[in-house]
């Protein structure tokens, strides 16, 4: 298929490159890209371990046509430590509560807490197990048993949370690329 | 990669509907949550796709007179966090807040739930409580079409070939004073399909049941109403004796089978359960409900 050119905000910065539209998000992030610390699993969204934030929201990369995240803002992995390399909230809770064995759920996760603690930062202090729980649901980890990571989020609650890097859409070019093609 | 031969983006529902109808061979894709499952597995009915991915035109809830409109392009997410659903319809956001796990519900579309057919969709007994219109645009213009009736066979709707569900339209003073709820029963309280979904809305009056509605999904080829349980409700007190009669009356309506998932006899004991409660919480919920 005909490429199209893709502007997005990755992890604070502009990016633009070219994209099969046949790719998935988590295809041009991993393939394109460079950031392997998105995870492919399941490969059909029910695994978690591809996700990543679109505009501050936990999504399946498998399941996210590149092409849909023309222009916006994308946040994986590799953008949670802040500049310098210091460990976000997020992270210093996974390591202290010993959430992490293999690792490969890790990513997904930490990104889910980092946008779930984002979205409650005005009432961090209601929430409950039983909604740690539920906002962590999309994601699968064969080794830890759960438990650990519940208790990570429990300890990120007591932090400050901001979001990394600042977030503003790009100009979006493959929309008209795309209505354009007729083969 | 996915197995796409066409990825045509839509910017209106007008140009869906025309790319649909100079390309006979696609199919809409929203969300995705569906449609790049099934790619995934090589499912050769999806690979030339007409794209409403996020189309702002159909991403709506705005009350227009007595009438409540919903986009079929709002996600599940954002159908929860709607404050007109939660101040009219919270039923229909309790059903989203089911579906799936976080990621899919800000894929996922509410129009996609409906219009692919599901059997087990979690917005389908909700919708068949609400009873909205829905709102399709096609090649010969606009219709409306009722929700009964809509869905005509497993993964079969009676959208014809080229139209697009692009809204529902819910009739509010027809629901007043409608109590309302969904539940759904699944091996796990996340990232699974229903094994039975039901969902009851009553409206009490003079203490007896003055409309009952009672919806299932996974209980029958297509999600379902229960016109025989709804009769037997008709003009009672909702007390244990109404309550038998309106189980009895409930197996005419029903027609589980066994999957994996379930065996047949398990599904209507569980359905059973489920009308029960569901029909109890939705008179206490219609007992809270002040009348207009």
């Amino acid at each position: 298929m005909t490429m199209v050119d893709l502007k997005l905000h990755v992890n604070g910065k502009d990016v633009e490159t070219a994209a099969d539209p046949r790719e998935s998000l988590l295809e041009v992030l991993r393939g394109r890209l460079g950031l392997m610390g998105v995870k492919e699993g399941c490969g059909v969204g029910e695994c978690g371990a591809c996700n990543v934030l679109v505009d501050g929201l936990p999504v399946d990369s498998c399941l996210t046509l590149a092409v849909w995240a023309d222009g916006k803002c994308v946040r994986t992995i590799e953008g949670e430590a802040r500049p310098g390399g210091e460990l976000s909230p997020t992270q210093r809770a996974y390591v202290e509560a010993g959430a992490v064995q293999c690792g490969f759920c890790t990513p997904g996760l930490v990104m889910t807490t980092s946008a779930f603690l984002e979205r409650n930062q005005h009432r961090l202090n209601e929430i409950t197990r039983e909604e740690i729980k539920r906002a962590h649901a999309g994601h699968l980890c064969r080794c830890t048993g759960y438990e650990m990571i519940v208790e990570a989020v429990e300890q990120a609650l007591g932090r400050e949370v901001k979001g990394a890097g600042e977030c503003r859409p790009a100009p979006s070019l493959a929309e008209k690329h795309l209505t354009n093609e007729r083969r | 990669m996915f197995d796409l031969r066409e990825l045509r983006r839509a910017r209106s529902v007008a140009e869906a509907v025309q790319l649909l109808a100079d390309h006979p061979e696609a199919r809409l894709i929203a969300g995705g949550t569906d449609v790049l499952v099934k790619l995934r597995h090589f499912d050769g009915q999806f690979r030339h796709l007409v794209d409403i991915h996020n189309l702002p035109e159909i991403k709506f809830a705005r009350l227009e007179g007595d009438r409540l409109m919903v986009g079929a392009g709002l996600t599940f997410a954002e159908t929860i966090d709607s404050p007109l659903v939660k101040e009219y319809i919270p039923v229909l956001g309790e059903a989203c807040a089911t579906v799936a796990g976080p990621q899919i519900r800000n894929m996922g579309t509410v129009g996609g739930n409906i219009a692919n057919g599901a059997v087990s969709a979690d917005t389908a007994a909700p919708m068949l409580v609400l009873e909205p219109e829905l709102l399709v645009s096609g090649p010969e213009g606009r219709r409306h079409l009722s929700i009964h009736g809509f869905h005509t066979g497993p993964g079969q709707v009676a959208l014809k070939r080229g139209e697009v569900l692009f809204g529902f339209s819910f009739d509010l003073k027809k629901l007043a004073g409608l109590g309302a709820c969904y539940y759904k029963y699944a091996m796990r309280s996340a990232m699974d399909i229903a094994t039975i979904g039901c969902a009851a809305g009553v409206k009490m009056e003079g203490g007896v049941i003055k409309e009952a509605r009672l919806a299932l999904t996974v209980a029958a080829p297509t999600p379902i109403r229960c016109p025989g349980a709804e009769a037997a409700a008709l003009g009672r007190p909702l007390n244990d004796e109404t309550m038998k009669n309106i189980l009895a009356a409930l197996e005419g309506d029903i027609k589980p089978r066994t999957s994996w998932r379930a065996t047949r006899e398990f599904r209507v004991r569980i359905i059973k359960a489920l009308a029960e409660r569901m029909m109890r919480a939705a008179a206490e919920r219609a007992a809270g409900r002040v009348q207009p």
